[in-house]
This record gives C-alpha cells, structure tokens and sequence, in this order.
C-alpha cells in the first residue's frame, strides 16, 4: 500500500463541507484523519458506522468503507459488522443526541459486551441537526430551543459512565486541544477492545446562540476556560471540579475483547459437538 | 519565512485561526475571511492547521516540505 497522507483519506468532492462556519465537527473530522494516516490503516478494511445527525454526515467526507446508518443505531450496525467479520477495523461516529441519548443504551451494552469498536461522540450539549433541542449532555442551567428558561436535568457524564459500563478505552479532550484529541483517538483505534473517545465542540449556530456565544472561538474559549485535567482534579475536592469538563485519559486497560470470546465460546461448542457425534457414532 | 495560504472556496470565515494563533499572525477581512498579515512573526506550529474545520489553511514552513 502507497503511503497514506491525511488527506488522501478526505472525500475532497465533496468540499466545502456541509457544516456551519465554526462547527467544531471538522476539527474532530482532521483528527481522526490524521489518526489514520498515522496508523496508515488499509481503507479496504476499515469501516466508519454512522447515525443521523450533523456529526452523522461525517462519513460523507470519509474514504474508506463507510456505513450510514438510522439515528441512535450506529454501534447496533457496527456491532453487527465486527461480528460478521472480526477483521474490519470498526469506527462509530456519533453525536450526543445520536450516541448517548436515543442511543444510550447501544452505548452501554456495546461498552459491556466489549465489542472491538472505537466510538467518537462529538458531544455538542444539543441536537444540532434538529434546531437545538436539549439532549443528554446538555449542562443543566443552560438554554436551548426546547428549555428556554434554563434546563432542569442534570447531564450525563460520559466517559464515567461509558468507564462504569467496562469498557477498557476511555477519553476525553476538546476541539480546541486538538493534538491530545488526535492522539486519544489514535491510542483509541489502536486499542482492542470497546474504545471511547469524547470530543467537546462548538455548536455555535444553536448552543452556542442560546447560551451567550455565538462564534465557535466564543464557545471554544468557553470549553478551555471550564475545563480541568483528569490530574488536577484528582488531586482537589470533588466540590471544586464537579461542574467542570474533566480532561484526560480514565482508563486503558487490557480486556479480552466480544468476538475473541465469541470465537473461543464457539470452539468449545464445536468440540462439544463433535464429541457427542463420535460418541453416538462409537 | 513560512508561507500560509488560505483556501477561500473550503474556508467559512469562523475566525478561529484568528483568534487562537498564539502570536497573532492574522487579520480578518470584514467577512472574516482570515488575511495572514504578520506572516512573518509566524513559528511554524501548525496550530491553526489542525484547528480549521474547514481544511483551509495551507501551511509551508521554511525548510521544511510543504504540507
Ligand atoms: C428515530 C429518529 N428520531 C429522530 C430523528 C430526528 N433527528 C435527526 S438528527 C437528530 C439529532 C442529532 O443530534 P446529535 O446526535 O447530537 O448530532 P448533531 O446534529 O448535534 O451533530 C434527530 C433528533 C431521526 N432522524 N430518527
Ligand atoms: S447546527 Fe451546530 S452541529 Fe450542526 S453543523 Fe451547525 S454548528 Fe455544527
Ligand atoms: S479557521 Fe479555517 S475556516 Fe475558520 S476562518 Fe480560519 S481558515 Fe477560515
Ligand atoms: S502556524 Fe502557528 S504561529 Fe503560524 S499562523 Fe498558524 S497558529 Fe500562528
């Protein structure tokens, strides 16, 4: 295979991309295909799984074998193709509405069964493809089209709970520190087993409007400014990094991962099998 | 000197290479469009290159290959 540069992995067709001036999605976009450049992964086996949503037409721009699929179902389809072919190279692109609100529970079930997928959630705090409306990532307090006199949930806390769910790569960073976001998503694809890389993003045209900032530097300063290290954290009071985006790397560890169970599980069924045939036939 | 180019077809004029470039290197036009204007106090990190969403910064550093 030619050396692979980044942009030979870009759709430049399709250029200009679809999304707003300032929409964070194209910075995740170059990272992750940089990510692959530098893994120099073989277009022909790698698949990128989507669902619906503004994040969701990500694949349009993407070269490799792409899958575009219904909202909140990604990982559902991209479990399904790992399973029929454990060799493909399996990423999952979605947004908070898509991967962690309608497809909360996808996300869960796919991080407990340890499937060998990568999964990157641009987590916006909204449904931006719909107008706005809240999702569950949307920080409580805050406005969008659907709570505009300040949101009364709580939001999840991603990677806590993508962690609690067993899988063994989880990460988070933000558009703005884009190198480290590179390089989770690059540790990510790399990993064997369910891997989990969060990117915080502008969505200037609504949560950034509703919420005070309407340009994407706006919100991004807004991200930095409200961030603290996974580091930093663990070393103050919980009180005081709570309501902040805890940066970093929460886990990565070594899980056997779903289909090389599944392959052993099925040996095991096989030999049992066969045993009971020789027996019978014995 | 390094040379950056900005691809005005790709680029939407979302300001971020303006705003984050840590040695103030651009201007913006009043569509914000952004205009490479101190060129020269320019350190070669590549910064606003990964940071545009719209893969419209070229960026070719003195010395090096162009990327
Ligand atoms: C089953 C189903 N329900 C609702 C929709 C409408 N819908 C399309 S995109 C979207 C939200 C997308 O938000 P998010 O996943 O956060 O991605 P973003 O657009 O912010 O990138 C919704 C609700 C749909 N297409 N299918
Ligand atoms: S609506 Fe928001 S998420 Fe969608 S393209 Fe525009 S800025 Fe991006
Ligand atoms: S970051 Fe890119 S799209 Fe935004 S103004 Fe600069 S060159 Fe244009
Ligand atoms: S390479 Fe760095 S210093 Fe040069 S213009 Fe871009 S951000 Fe500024």
């Amino acid at each position: 295979m030619p050396e692979m540069k980044y942009d030979d992995y870009l759709v430049k067709s399709r250029m200009p991309l679809f999304w707003c001036s300032g929409c964070g999605n194209g910075i995740v976009l170059g990272a992750i295909l940089r990510a692959f450049a530098k893994l120099q992964l073989d277009r022909h086996n790698t698949v990128v799984v989507t669902g619906i949503g503004c994040w969701g037409k990500a694949d349009d721009y993407i070269n490799t074998n792409t899958f575009h699929g219904t909202h909140g179902r990604a990982l559902g389809f991209a479990t399904g193709i790992k399973l029929a072919n454990p060799e493909l190279k399996v990423i999952a692109l979605m947004g908070d509405g898509d991967g962690a609100t309608i497809g909360g529970n996808h996300l869960i079930h796919a991080a407990r069964r340890n499937v060998d997928i990568t999964a990157i959630v641009v987590n916006n705090f909204n449904y931006g493809m719909t107008g706005g409306q809240y999702s569950g990532t949307t920080l409580e307090e805050t406005y969008t089209t659907t709570s505009q006199f300040g949101h009364i949930e709580s939001a999840f806390d991603l990677c806590r709970l993508v962690e609690a769910a067993g899988a063994p790569y989880v990460a988070r960073s933000h558009v703005l520190n884009v190198i480290q976001l590179e390089g989770f998503i690059t540790e990510a694809i790399r990993k064997k087993g369910f891997s989990f890389v969060e990117a915080l993003s502008p969505c200037p045209t609504h949560y950034g409007r509703h919420n005070g900032m309407k340009t994407a530097p706006k919100m991004m300063q807004w991200i930095k400014e409200n961030a603290i290290t996974l580091k930093e954290a663990e070393k103050k009071p919980q009180a005081e990094w709570e309501n902040k985006f805890v940066i970093g790397k929460f886990t990565d560890k070594e899980s056997v991962d779903y289909s090389t169970r599944y392959e052993a599980v099925m040996a095991l069924a096989e030999a049992s099998v066969s045993k009971g045939v020789s027996e019978r036939e014995g | 000197m390094n040379r950056i180019s900005v691809n005005t077809a790709w680029c939407k004029g979302c300001g971020i290479c303006a705003a984050f470039c840590p040695v103030k290197v651009f201007t913006q036009e009043r569509d914000g469009t952004p205009v490479p204007e101190y060129q020269e106090r320019c350190t070669g990190c590549k910064l606003c290159v990964l940071r545009c969403p719209d893969f419209a910064i070229q960026l070719e550093v003195s010395g090096d290959e162009p990327k």
